[in-house]
């Protein structure tokens, strides 16, 4: 959770300042401020449970590609605004309803979080399936780019709501955690927002992707290289 | 995406519940339902508001500056109008 929003969140961060217009400049670094935000959180509870003295920083800047786990949809170029538009709203629709489901858990920590973060990602989803209809359903051109843009990130999608080892691990020891519930509303969403954006399912399969066994795409040490690269360099450096 | 022909909206907000809401400023928008988000974005992130108002800046109707004179200032000197000669109990709180 906490490395799916950093990761994200440093892609949207690179829209600052090149947002189509000013009020979509802004509602892009607010969804990604707010992901880094919910990063922090996950982050700092990772490090608090491993008690090995690592906080939220060092988990984010001193830790190797191979260590991230993360979904590798979220470190996927952002494109052209379409792309980021349908990068985003694919995750969302997986985002909240896990969110939604960890904010039931018995775990008090975990729930406080989940419940947090729903908040803000209910906004996000609102806003994404917003430009996805607007764009997906707005002239020919804008609605060819979009199906265009879906071809490309489309593929990574499937790793969010395919359960691995390790979620199938997670839902024996707790029952409250249920992937195909998860994949239940993901589809549900999707088939809901494509009907109105008039957007095809792509018909290619799904890409069999790793990224929650730290396995990357080339595109993550670029990101790292830029984000990790202060803190690397000037290690007691301060915010 | 040629934002130049998108219509102009005035955004109003109300900060907290019981209190009017107030001009904030403006920006562009496609349609309302994208103004609305807009200005959720641009005029809300510093926990400013609890409702927001948004009007097609065309639909609104502005007196002329150059008609000051005949509309303003006859009330300047009518100091009667003014409710001063009461006190308002601290309990009423905003008037």
């Amino acid at each position: 959770m906490g490395d799916n929003g950093l990761i994200l969140g440093q892609r949207l961060a690179e829209w600052c300042g090149h947002g189509p217009i000013l009020e979509q400049d802004i509602a892009l670094t607010n969804i990604s401020l707010d992901l880094i935000g919910q990063a922090r959180l996950w982050l700092s509870l990772a490090g608090q449970i491993e008690g090995q003295g690592r906080d939220e920083d060092k988990l984010a800047y001193f830790r190797d590609a191979n260590e991230f786990r993360h979904l590798n949809l979220c470190e996927q170029p952002n494109g052209h605004w379409g792309t980021t538009i349908l990068r985003q709203f694919l995750f969302d629709a997986f985002h909240l309803p896990l969110l939604e489901q960890i904010s039931k858990f018995d775990d008090p920590q975990l729930a406080s979080i989940a419940q947090k973060c729903v908040k803000e990602v209910r906004y996000h989803l609102r806003w994404s399936s917003e430009w996805a209809v607007r764009l997906g359903d707005g002239t020919e051109e804008s609605h060819e780019k979009m199906q265009q843009a879906l071809a490309d990130v489309w593929p990574f999608a499937g790793e969010a709501i395919l359960a691995n080892a390790f979620d199938l691990e997670l839902a024996e020891i707790n029952p409250a955690y249920n992937i195909q519930m998860v994949n239940k509303a993901w589809w549900s969403t999707v088939n809901d927002v494509f009907n109105q954006a008039n957007l095809e399912v792509p018909a290619a399969n799904w890409a069999p992707q790793k990224g929650r066994e730290g396995i990357h795409t080339e595109r993550l040490g670029f990101i790292l290289a830029e984000m990790q690269f202060l803190p690397r360099a000037y290690p007691d450096a301060q915010w | 995406m040629n934002s130049k022909n998108w219509p102009l909206f005035e955004v109003f907000i109300r900060s907290k519940n019981g209190l009017s809401h107030k001009h904030v400023g403006s920006l562009h928008a496609a349609d309302p339902a994208m103004a609305l988000e807009n200005a959720r974005d641009v005029y809300c992130r510093r926990n400013e508001g609890v409702s927001i108002w948004v009007v097609p800046s065309d639909h609104i109707t502005a007196s002329d500056p150059g008609d000051a004179e005949e509309l303003y200032e006859p009330a300047r000197d009518k100091i009667y109008r003014h409710p001063t000669f009461y006190t308002i109990p601290d309990e009423i709180g905003h008037m």
